[in-house]
């Protein structure tokens, strides 16, 4: 599996790892929303520190847990993004939607607030 | 061998490969074209650009040209004066407005949660992109990049 999956205090932290494509994204999204059903889908974070690659449908899937979380009132955060990752994020605008932050431990800090 | 063949396209280095229209052969169209261009020494970043363009090509031809049923995906990759060119082929369904697939956040297939930025991404990450299309048709997706300045005097 291209991640592994743990919960801290409720909230959800994925750390997504190897290369997020059409044919990855396919198999590892339905685990995540089953697992964000556990937290209520209120907090996420989604941790990039694993990730080797991503295209589109990478982005296509931070999209739509964003979509997911938002949509129950939830927050979600990312970490640990590389600079190539950075640029897609750039390019795509999810940086105007979804906060970065450098560890876990400030992006669980933040979906914690509320 | 004495060549009488046409020189001009002998003389470019290029590689072809054809494969299933399947998601799992995704990794494999872009880490193809990836080892191919290693020969051109480029940069970690000029390599990941162009693997991320070759998946948005291949992952297209696969989700919207053949509608993620039965096909072939063919790909030509050229090398010309530290410039390369890669030619993604599908004999799929074709794409009817090409302007308004290239718009950002596009996406033909809303119930399949894309991001609608693969062409967005594409025309970022290489130097040029022209796509040639009709419905009924096929899709081909030719994409240039420089990757090392041309020399003096070459």
């Amino acid at each position: 599996m291209a991640m592994e999956v743990h919960k801290v205090d409720g909230v959800l932290v994925v750390r997504l790892q190897g290369e997020l494509d059409h044919h990855v994204v396919e198999q590892i999204r339905d685990e995540i929303e089953r697992e964000l059903a556990w937290v209520r889908h209120r907090a996420l974070v989604l941790s990039c520190r694993g990730v080797s690659f991503m295209d589109s449908s990478g982005l296509g899937l931070v999209l739509g847990r964003y979509r997911s979380v938002s949509s129950h009132r939830g927050r979600m955060a990312l970490c640990e993004v590389g600079p190539s990752l950075m640029k897609l994020f750039e390019l795509s605008g999810i940086l105007k939607i979804v906060p970065v932050f450098p560890d876990e431990e400030q992006a669980i800090a933040h979906v914690k607030e509320a | 061998m004495a060549s009488k063949l046409n020189s001009d396209a002998l003389s470019d280095n290029y590689m072809r490969i054809q494969f299933a229209s399947r998601s799992e052969n995704e990794s494999f169209a872009r880490v193809a074209v990836a080892a191919f261009v290693a020969q051109m020494d480029p940069t970690v970043e000029q390599l990941t650009e162009l693997k991320t363009a070759v998946s948005e090509a291949v992952t297209n031809a696969i989700i919207h040209g053949y509608e993620e049923g039965p096909g072939e995906v063919r790909i030509e990759c050229r090398i010309r004066d530290g410039t390369v060119e890669v030619v993604v082929e599908d004999d799929g369904v074709g794409i009817a407005d090409i302007e308004q697939a290239r718009q950002p956040m596009y996406t033909s297939r809303p119930e399949l949660e894309r991001s609608g930025m693969g062409l967005t991404i594409m025309e970022s990450f290489v130097d040029e992109l022209i796509i040639d299309s009709a419905p009924g048709r096929g899709t081909r997706v030719i994409m240039r990049k420089t990757i090392a300045p041309k020399r003096e005097g070459h």
